[in-house]
């Protein structure tokens, strides 16, 4: 409905070309392989601290880096427009306050989602004097290369989440990622639904890497098992929009046996469509979202929740004291593991106290003012 | 559109009373017909009230954006105000059943707040309204996301809810009943009456047609002005209560809608500069847009096809208004 607004303006066009036109690929075989077997992986690190863990990866020589404490850290944020980054945001200032006797100063720019904000930001950290390690968690790829490169000659820098196209960040810290997450969702559909299944996907938008990754894994693994998709629809991520074009599915086909979505903010609403249109609740695969898992648990839901973790954003921190200190670290690449929550680990997860769209696998709970710093209640 | 050969005699008749009947009334039906013929269901009393509860929140707010509209300006804010209704519906209410009512309460004071703005900035500063709602519109976004903190911080209630998500079943007649189409009667019936019947609403198309003359004959121009951006703030709230209710807490949920509720608006035949539109061709308008969203979703093109036969159909319904106003003289 949003795109319609847009379309009166007729803008809306021109943008939804442009990021169509920048067609970078999605389905990458290779990429597909390397996820899967990095979910076969057994995690190196510290147990029960994932954000300190890694799968594989080898650890670069950070001597040169080696400056006396207490730090500047400087960090490049794309911004916090989303509720998974809202909670890793808080995440992340929490482990600062962990680490505030090693960390002088913290400075932080927003770039509000925008590739030229965020590119000047990194361009006036780079040419202060303010920052001994720049912290950027990149808005869009190919954009924000230069800038990035451009700052790993004045300073070590650290990129996590999304990726930039260059090598010379010291580490770029990440979980598994879209494949993985593909992998894993359509397994579980495909495990409990017969050959020729209904499955209904529901997207948020299209063009996004970690987005498109997860659909495109996802649609391979459904094409191999022969589970039929009968649409996979973007809803902006707009509860009252999923609600209805599920309703619509409904109605269509009369039966839709499973939901997979590419993000679980609307999996609620997605479950209310076919409550309010009196039929038995899908399977469904969703996300770690409180909301989802309190349904979940609620009506005893076929389900499962992949997750994007939002404790990286720790580990970013984490790494960039690791680099000040000359301490080795995971690189180029350090890739987290990726958890997934089933009904055997559902109840762990489950907190009725906390916001509907709290990330449960942020581990957090032992940063300091939990549960109230993330919205909770006491 | 295949469905012609099947509707034509009873298209032939609806066209004879075509210059009585609003044109948004016709596409609506056309639109519809064309939904009934991909999916039967939406023919059936249950199908055409589910229709009408997932449109009603569109509709609400086409008929406050309509008052604006005809008295001469646009209200941006909107989107925002229902964004705002429903974050801030969740925080105070908090999922207790008990705190409903005053929530209710407390968001139509905030709707009639920022609309009684809305006007005064409009009225007194002299601001072009595109303006004033845009910056109005930021204002009221960054409150609820700094109220939030950026992400929902509740849920709302199931009574709060029900306006938006309520259905009542084995009611006579039609079957079922969803307390939304409710709400949409009450305000269709409010707005109606406010707009054609009131010297109020006399004084609005006066004011929209010719500010200066209406001044000169003794209309309290600037009060206008202000009542009507309060009752588009106030239906912002109504229609923030019932998106809501139907979908749950979503940070995004308001994201243009102010447009949406204007397309609505031009699609019944409102005249954009003032001084022309009825609460009739509000609501078809807002019922049409409605249905060309349903008949996409059920045609199954795929997203960028389906946007750009959105954006075209949009542009066509509108530039036919605009030809049937000028053809109108």
């Amino acid at each position: 409905m949003h795109r319609a607004s847009i379309a009166i303006l007729s803008a809306g066009l021109v943008v939804a070309f442009a990021t169509a036109g920048s067609a970078q690929n999605f389905d990458d075989p290779k990429d597909f392989e390397y996820a899967k077997q990095l979910l076969t992986m057994k995690p190196q690190g510290p147990e029960g601290k994932p954000w300190e863990q890694n799968l594989g990866g080898k650890e670069v020589d950070t001597s040169k880096y080696k400056k006396p404490g207490p730090y500047k850290v400087c960090f490049s944020n794309a911004g916090v427009d989303n509720p998974w980054r809202v909670v890793g945001w808080i995440n992340m200032q929490a482990q600062v306050e962990v680490d505030k006797a090693d960390i002088k100063s913290f400075t932080v720019a927003d770039a509000g989602g925008k590739d030229d904000k965020q590119i000047s930001d990194i361009n006036s950290f780079i040419s202060g004097d303010q920052c001994d390690i720049l912290i950027v968690s990149p808005n869009t790829t190919a954009a924000l290369t230069p800038a990035v490169e451009a700052a790993c000659k004045k300073l070590p820098v650290v990129v996590f989440d999304r990726g930039v196209l260059t090598q010379c960040p010291v580490t770029f810290v990440n979980p598994i990622g879209g494949y993985g997450w593909g992998i894993q969702t359509a397994n579980f559909i495909a495990e409990k639904l017969p050959k020729g299944g209904k499955v209904l996907g529901i997207r948020i938008l299209p063009g996004v890497d970690v987005l498109e990754t997860r659909w495109s894994a996802a649609n391979r693994i459904f094409k191999e098992k022969g589970i039929n998709v009968v649409g996979a629809e973007f809803t902006s991520g707009d509860n009252a929009k999923t609600k209805s074009i599920v309703e619509d599915y409904i109605k269509r086909f009369g039966k839709i046996d499973a939901i997979w979505m590419d993000a679980g903010a609307t999996g609620v609403a997605a479950i209310e469509a076919f409550e309010d249109a009196g039929q038995p609740n899908p399977i469904i695969t969703g996300e770690d979202q409180e909301d989802f898992l309190v349904k979940w648990q609620k009506e005893k839901l076929i389900a499962f929740a992949p997750t994007y973790p939002t404790y990286q954003w720790r580990s970013a921190i984490i790494a960039a004291l690791k680099i000040l200190k000359g301490e080795p670290v995971i690189g180029p690449t350090w890739k987290l593991p990726q958890p997934d929550i089933t009904q055997e680990t559902l109840a762990s997860y489950v907190d009725p106290k906390m916001p509907p769209l709290h990330y449960a696998m942020c581990g957090c709970k032992d940063l300091p003012g939990y549960p109230q710093r993330w919205g909770g209640k006491p | 559109m295949t469905t012609v050969t099947a509707d034509a005699p009873a298209r032939k008749s609806v066209i004879a009373f075509a210059r009585h009947i609003n044109i948004a009334v016709i596409v609506f039906i056309v639109l519809y017909a064309c939904v009934g013929f991909l999916q039967p269901s939406y023919l059936e009393p249950t199908g055409f009230m589910n229709f009408l509860r997932r449109s009603a929140p569109l509709a609400i707010l086409a008929m406050g954006q309509l008052f604006v509209l005809i008295v001469g300006g646009f209200d941006l804010s909107m989107s925002a105000l229902v964004t705002l209704t429903v974050i801030g519906g969740s925080m105070l209410a908090n999922n207790d059943p008990a705190n409903t009512w005053w929530t209710i309460a407390a968001l139509y004071g905030i709707g009639l707040a920022v609309g009684g703005l809305n006007g005064v900035i409009v009225s007194f500063l002299r601001v072009p309204s595109i303006i004033a709602t845009l910056g109005m519109l930021l204002c009221v976004d960054g409150t609820a996301m700094m109220w939030s903190g950026g992400s929902p911080r509740g849920y709302l209630p199931d009574n709060f809810r029900a306006f938006g998500r309520l259905v009542l079943h084995d009611v006579p007649v039609v079957g079922t009943f969803p307390i939304a189409v409710g709400v949409l009667i009450v305000a269709t019936s409010l707005a109606w009456w406010a707009l054609h019947v009131t010297v109020f609403g006399h004084r609005i198309f006066a004011v929209g047609d010719n500010p200066r003359a209406a001044e000169l004959a003794g209309v309290p121009v600037s009060a206008t002005r202000i009542v009507a951006f309060v009752i588009s703030a106030l239906s912002a709230v109504t229609g923030g209560i019932m998106l809501g209710g139907f979908g749950g807490v979503s940070v995004g949920v308001g994201t243009g809608l102010a447009l949406q509720a204007i397309a609505a608006c031009v699609i019944g035949g409102v005249q954009l500069l003032g001084g022309r539109g009825s609460v009739v061709g509000a609501v078809a308008g807002a019922l049409s847009l409605l249905a060309l969203f349903t008949l996409l979703n059920l045609v199954g093109l795929p997203q960028p096809l389906k946007d750009t036969a959105q954006g075209l159909i949009l542009i066509s319904a509108v530039a036919s208004g605009a030809l049937r106003l000028r053809r109108a003289g």
